[in-house]
């Protein structure tokens, strides 16, 4: 007989899914005039729900709506007035915070022990410390007065995370919003609405529009937008970038990333270990910071490898219900599709492929954690974003090989150093060209430290005090 | 690490480490060489095996399998032999009322009491297991250390709990600890050329850092430890998740070393069925399931026995009883 956990699923009929959902707009759902479409649940294929799709014409009225919220209400509201509707609205979250957590694994496919133990308690926090900033915009050296009505796209990896993201310190600064969701994962923002009706937040103030790509074009593309956040891919945010070129638009980017995870040869190894599993397989590596480039050190090369070999093999992919899932689904077909794709180039240009033997479910999209040894700067899979549990393990000799292979990429997100020595972590800080560099430790997240990247991976900074300069408009 | 696995001894044939063990400086450099432990991300991944969720037929399996690994403990100053007699029998049957519940893996006394034990539990399996050389504090000379290990022994203990001189570990004086924990193996052998097994108790309370729980966990190994334990059970804080999980790193990289297996014992402070289960957890993912057995890891706990049997009539009647129908220690 062995130990072998029983299932163990968390049950999803706190969560209510209606058969369709329609637009958030002036704190009222209204149909979309769009052609609705279909979310699923990418662990089972099952249809969660249609979902209506915002025209042209849909987001027009959801900037109008918001305009009027800005113009009327919310920008001349005391700030510790705002502050009060977003305290209410992150205690709501954290007193549903199951309810939210069931219903972003069904529609997302991340395993229920993230959405409950990081995504959920996360999006409370930046809630309650944005809130906290409402009342003193005066210490924040970027000015008091909002800018105006924001233009926000996310993406499906963390769907209510990016949402707090953008919301949070938008209202705090004194904004109205209009936030498309992902097309694949807009059920928790549609939850969200719910509940700033529940908060009573004054109609107009936040708007949800949801649709795929053209929606997004029409909500950033819109003129009467003064700011557009984005968070997704590096080809969409340029293209954002040349749609607002020329606009007095503020924009902040928030794009992919090829992060690299170092470990030197004096580093805590069995933490290193942990520290790489979290880099790469958290959330599926659907990451935009994840660390899908190991550097390790010739010297202590085979023996990582081994332990995280043994490692990966106790990692338990499946029902991301299971409360002892450590591995979800793939969000959805497409990006199964890319993954398959780069894993084989990977393949084919020459790199060892690894994953420990692992039964897949026969439904719904699935990937196992892979690693590829024998990697170079040259290959494929160590500059394109894979965006899935796919690691590649590269080695150096020198501290100058890793900071000069860290560095040698489009990208800057972010960056992690393992070692005991503190003089090193202070030194390849200073070297790593990232905006976030985690020292024997890897994907944080607080809503006090700011997250943005160098070259490719955007501009501008979310979280902390830096994240309220992209949503005021500076020196009084 | 002293050695690849592929270079690991023929069964029955024990690893030489004197190039290591050979001086106190060479002995200092391995134990300061092996790699750190970072406290925040130990405890984090302890946590994180704590909140894995063992339900119906695994936890039935876990809570047999804990019943099965209590080292049922009784070193009290007030002990008498009515109170080990009643420990012993309840060892061998922890339920009165279910002869499917198993036995215990031991009853843990002072060596003054293992007679006592021994008359009660004879051949039943269930071991005795008796502390010495000082216990608790080991603050004694070495000769007093070893004939209170014979002591023990030659009244019939299986096993014997040592305490380290914590004083010589903590001024760096490694080579004596080990020479301490040699002697004391050689004082567990018996006149019929076998010997008591030795469990080598650390106290890594007083030891403070996780880097000192990894390098004393070597010490031992390399000593010849046939268990290595956490604590005394009298000082706090006791066994904690996180170091019982580094023992447990250290018993899986000196197995894949040396081809040598060693056990764990973590011990006080393990009182609640959730807690034994989630140390199991721990076993299975870090050591891996070669250690879920009685022979590879035991729990040193007395109020442990009892919420594990009120846990497992649950599972099996469906419903919660009191303590008063599970006997008092």
């Amino acid at each position: 007989m062995t130990f072998d956990y029983a299932p163990a699923p968390e049950s999803r009929t706190i969560v209510d899914i209606k058969a369709s959902y329609g637009l958030f707009v002036n704190g009222e759902f209204v149909d979309g005039t769009g052609t609705s479409f279909k979310t699923i649940n990418p662990a089972t294929e099952e249809v969660l729900a249609e979902v209506a799709e915002a025209s042209e014409a849909d987001v027009d009225a959801a900037i109008k709506a918001a305009r009027r919220a800005h113009t009327r209400v919310w920008s001349r509201m005391p700030g510790k007035e705002r502050a009060k509707y977003l305290y209410r609205i992150a205690r709501i979250i954290q007193e549903r915070g199951r309810e939210l957590a069931v219903l972003e694994t069904i529609d997302n496919g991340k395993p229920i022990k993230e959405s409950r133990d990081v995504d959920i308690p996360v999006v409370a926090a930046h809630f309650f410390y944005y809130a906290g900033w409402a009342d003193k915009l005066e210490h924040s050296g970027y000015g008091t007065r909002s800018l105006g009505v924001a233009a926000q796209v996310i993406p499906w990896n963390f769907p209510l995370l990016m949402l707090a993201w953008k919301i949070a310190p938008a209202l705090a600064c004194g904004n109205t919003v209009v936030l498309k969701p992902a097309e694949t994962t807009p059920l928790t923002a549609l939850l969200f609405a719910e509940i700033c009706q529940q908060a009573d937040l004054p109609p107009g103030v936040v708007n949800i529009v949801t649709g795929a790509g053209a929606t997004g074009q029409a909500l950033v593309g819109h003129p009467d937008v003064d700011k557009v956040a984005f968070t997704g891919s590096t080809a969409v945010g340029k293209a954002i970038a040349r749609a607002v070129a020329g606009t007095d638009k503020r924009v902040t980017l928030e794009l992919g990333g090829k992060a690299a995870n170092i470990v030197f040869d004096d580093a805590p190894l069995d933490q290193a270990v942990e520290g790489i599993v979290d880099g790469i397989f958290f959330n599926q590596g659907h990451v935009c910071c994840a660390g899908s480039r190991l550097l390790v050190q010739e010297s202590i090369a085979d023996e990582l490898l081994t332990k995280l070999k043994r490692r990966m093999s106790t990692l338990r992919v499946g029902d991301p219900l299971d409360k002892n899932t450590d591995i979800g689904a793939i969000n959805s077909a497409a990006q199964l599709a890319r993954i398959h794709e780069l894993s084989d180039i990977g393949e084919l240009e020459g790199a060892g492929r690894w994953s420990p033997e692992c039964e897949l479910p026969t439904t719904g999209f699935w990937f196992p954690p892979t690693l590829f040894t024998g990697v170079t700067q040259a290959h494929r899979i160590a500059r394109d974003e894979v965006f899935g549990p796919v690691l590649s393990v590269l080695t150096f000799r020198t501290p100058s090989e890793a900071v000069e292979k860290a560095n040698n990429t489009p990208y800057g997100l972010s960056a992690g150093v393992w070692t005991d020595k503190g003089s090193r972590i202070l030194h390849m800080a200073g070297a790593l060209r990232a905006g976030v560099v985690w020292a024997n430790t890897f994907n944080k997240f607080d809503p006090t430290s700011p997250f943005g990247g160098f070259k490719e991976s955007g501009y501008g900074r979310e979280g902390g005090r830096h994240g309220l300069e992209a949503y005021l408009k500076g020196g009084e | 690490m002293p050695s690849s696995p592929s270079a690991a001894p023929a069964p029955g044939q024990t690893w030489d480490f004197s190039d290591i063990t050979g001086s106190n400086d060479s002995l200092r450099r391995f134990l300061h060489g092996l790699p750190g432990v970072d406290q925040v991300g130990a405890e984090s991944r302890a946590a994180s095996l704590g909140t894995r969720s063992i339900k119906t037929t695994a936890k039935a399996y876990a809570l047999d399998l804990a019943i099965r690994m209590v080292d049922l403990t009784t070193l009290e100053g007030q002990d008498t032999h009515g109170k080990v007699r009643a420990l012993a029998a309840k060892a061998m049957r922890p339920d009165p009322a279910d002869p499917t519940c198993p036995a215990a893996a031991a009853v843990c006394v002072y060596p003054d009491m293992v007679g006592v034990a021994k008359e009660v539990l004879g051949d039943s399996g269930v071991h005795v297991a008796a502390v010495a050389t000082a216990f608790p504090s080991g603050r004694a000379a070495l000769d007093i250390k070893l004939a209170d290990t014979r002591d023990a022994v030659e009244a019939g203990a299986d096993e014997i709990d040592m305490v380290i001189d914590r004083g010589a570990f903590l001024s760096g004086h490694y080579l004596q600890v080990f020479e301490e924990i040699v002697a004391v193996k050689e004082a567990c052998r018996r006149d019929d050329g076998q010997s008591a097994h030795l469990k080598v108790i650390f106290e890594t309370g007083e030891l403070q850092t996780y880097d000192n729980v990894r390098r004393v966990s070597w010490l031992a190994m390399m000593a010849g430890a046939h268990f290595i334990k956490t604590s005394t059970g009298k000082v706090q804080p006791a066994a904690t998740p996180p170091v019982t999980m580094i023992m447990l790193e250290a018993v899986r990289d000196f197995r894949e070393a040396t081809g040598q297996m060693v056990g764990v014992k973590p011990a006080g402070g393990i009182r609640t069925a959730k807690d034994a289960i989630k140390y199991l957890v721990i076993v299975n993912e870090v050591a891996g399931p070669d250690w879920l057995d009685p022979d590879w890891f035991r729990f040193g706990a007395s109020t442990l026995l009892n919420e594990l049997l009120m846990q497992r009539t649950k599972m099996t009647t469906g419903r919660y009883s009191g303590p008063d129908y599970f006997t008092v220690d």
